[in-house]
């Protein structure tokens, strides 16, 4: 890392909309890559700590060695309960036969 | 309301609202009723509110009515008209995000806040315009328009609870929700001149609520004083089993703590949040502020927090990173928006995305991906759990000397809407003094602390230890104490 400048391309800007499923458009392109090459020189700022010695954290209870209850990993009794109802979810779906969700087609033959 | 309050309806307190229904001097039904008209009237202005649920909302406020009438015991909102931030869910009302790909959206199902809101008796009026996803510092992400200062109409109301913040600030409800990620509630209330509470990480459930990055996201209340704030976070505060981080830390009776006076107690000034960027103005309210306390008997101790200047870029990749997997789900599939004429899956997730998404929610989606992707993930991703555990330390370490931290909410008051909107970078760091707090889970706070000297409204943070938000209100009441006497 240290004094290397990250340059995102266009090419590359390409790439994490494919890996994000977003379509970019032709105008959308050089923009996002200039937008992320000014956030990611900003950034890039992190470099000059050394946290070679440092445990990442993912989650604040796990930082502060909380106990379980405090953080939260707590587990509920095990008993059935009325769960969200499904034709309430389903109403919401763009496409459905009511158990299913429709979607276009997914293998060409 | 002829028959009434101390206060009109733009300033009534929590407390004299919910007085006057429980004493029977004012119906729950005609207080909300009083709030419709006035949104009537003054919303077309500001657009804070994106749904309002009538219907909902007069048939609680009756329920209400009656259990006073009856004698029955009634909650500690009773009849109280709040506005929910439109990232909770509320069952069978449109529930967007700020986000054209919900448009349309009604969930199945009631966020553990609201829930909580209404078991209490508080009325529902309707859903807070916000940034989209709250992905934003002014609000000008919605997509359905940018909410106005109420303070200053030219003027942006904060983000990303920009509705949540303005509403209170207009009178259109007595007390709301927000959601703060990196500042979202914070810097809103101090732009709009109201008490925004970002209660610790665990506090507060969050079932029901439209993930942004969940290991920062937060719910809390906005209010016109420290007493409602923490009259609203003991309604919320307290674990849920529809989420699994929620804690079971006991709750305190935050209403109670706020009038115990701060005499004897610690405060720490962090050089780091004073530097250049600070505006003379908001530094001036500050130290004013802090003048006070010491005068209440308060001792005041510089403190350090060595990692400051690394909190927006850590915010950053972390919130962003988090937000790219979270919102992977919105794939035109089970809910919301589906792109038409798709010839194939991948091409109704890619154009339901594409029509779906605001450029800021996309620009986010793609930090947050690239920061993942092969090869960056250490460098990025890793790298900033790491600088996030110093932050934390930071905190941890500040909090053995003192009891709460005094600092600035923004460097600067209520900027001009389409100010920033061009510059990301600089939008971003819009969050300087707000993002640490995040990331570490401690609570904080924003009191309105004076105005400059165009009238704009300026907040103090008080920060807090984890699960300490007791003695927080405690300073939070008493820097409001202090501008009550100006």
């Amino acid at each position: 890392m240290g004094e290397e400048r990250l340059a995102v391309s266009v090419e590359d800007v390409r790439h994490v909309a494919d890996l994000a499923n977003l379509e970019l458009t032709a105008e959308e392109l050089p923009r996002m890559a200039k937008d992320l090459n000014a956030v990611l020189g900003y950034i890039a700022q992190m470099n000059e700590l050394d946290t070679s010695s440092v445990e990442p954290m993912a989650q604040v209870g796990q930082a502060l060695g909380l106990k379980a209850a405090q953080g939260g990993e707590t587990l509920r009794a095990d008993v059935v309960k009325d769960s969200v109802d499904r034709a309430l979810v389903m109403a919401e779906a763009p496409e459905t036969d009511g158990r299913f969700f429709k979607v276009p087609k997914v293998i060409e033959r | 309301m002829a028959d009434v309050v101390h206060s009109s309806i733009e300033t009534i307190s929590l407390a004299e609202a919910r007085a006057g229904v429980v004493e029977g001097r004012l119906s729950a039904a005609a207080l909300a009723e009083e709030h419709y008209k006035r949104i009537a009237a003054v919303d077309p202005e500001i657009h804070s509110f994106l749904a309002l649920t009538r219907g909902r909302a007069m048939a609680q406020a009756e329920k209400v009515d009656a259990a006073v009438k009856a004698g029955d015991a009634v909650g500690a909102l009773a009849g109280v008209p709040v506005g929910i931030k439109d990232v909770l869910t509320v069952k069978g009302v449109v529930t967007t995000a700020g986000s054209k790909i919900l448009e349309g959206y009604r969930p199945p199902y009631d966020a553990t806040v609201v829930r909580k809101l209404e078991a209490a008796g508080a009325v529902v009026l309707g859903k807070l315009n916000c940034d989209e996803f709250a992905m934003g510092s002014s609000n000008e992400n919605s997509a359905y328009g940018p909410v106005k200062n109420p303070r200053a109409l030219d003027r942006v109301p904060g983000g990303s609870s920009g509705g949540s913040a303005a509403a209170v600030a207009a009178g259109l409800c007595v007390a709301s929700l927000g959601t703060d990620t990196g500042g979202s509630i914070r810097q809103p209330a101090a732009f709009c001149g109201v008490v925004g509470v970002l209660p610790t990480y665990g506090r507060v459930s969050r079932y029901g609520l439209i993930a942004f990055a969940s290991s920062l996201d937060r719910v809390g209340p906005f209010a016109r004083s420290v007493e409602d704030a923490a009259v609203m976070l003991e309604v919320l505060a307290g674990p849920d089993e529809m989420d699994a981080t929620s804690s079971h830390a006991a709750v305190g009776g935050y209403a109670a703590e706020t009038k115990k006076g701060v005499e004897g107690l610690r405060i720490g000034v962090p050089e780091e949040y004073f530097g250049e960027g600070l505006n003379a103005e908001i530094r001036a309210a500050i130290e004013k502020a802090l003048d006070g306390l010491r005068a209440a008997g308060c001792s005041i101790h510089k403190v350090s927090l060595p990692h400051t200047k690394y909190a927006v870029p850590t915010y950053y990749v972390i919130a962003t990173a988090e937000a790219s997997s979270n919102l992977s789900r919105f794939d035109g599939v089970r809910f919301g928006l589906r792109s038409e004429d798709a010839g194939t899956l991948a091409a109704m997730f890619r154009n339901t995305r594409d029509e779906g998404f605001g450029a800021e929610v996309k620009r986010r989606i793609l930090l947050g991906t690239y920061v993942l992707s092969a090869g960056y993930y250490d460098a990025y991703y890793r790298k900033a759990q790491q600088v996030r555990a110093l932050l934390t330390r930071d905190f941890v370490q500040a909090f053995e000397k003192v009891d709460a931290i005094v600092a600035p909410v923004t460097p600067t008051a209520a900027f001009k809407l389409g100010e920033k909107t061009d510059d990301p970078l600089q939008m971003y760091l819009e969050d300087i003094y707000s993002v640490a707090a995040s990331l570490a889970g401690i609570c904080g706070m924003s009191v309105p602390c004076g105005k400059t000297a165009d009238g704009l409204p300026i907040g103090v943070q008080v920060l807090g230890k984890h699960f300490d938000e007791a003695t927080m209100l405690r300073v939070g009441a008493a820097v409001e104490g202090l501008g009550n006497r100006d």
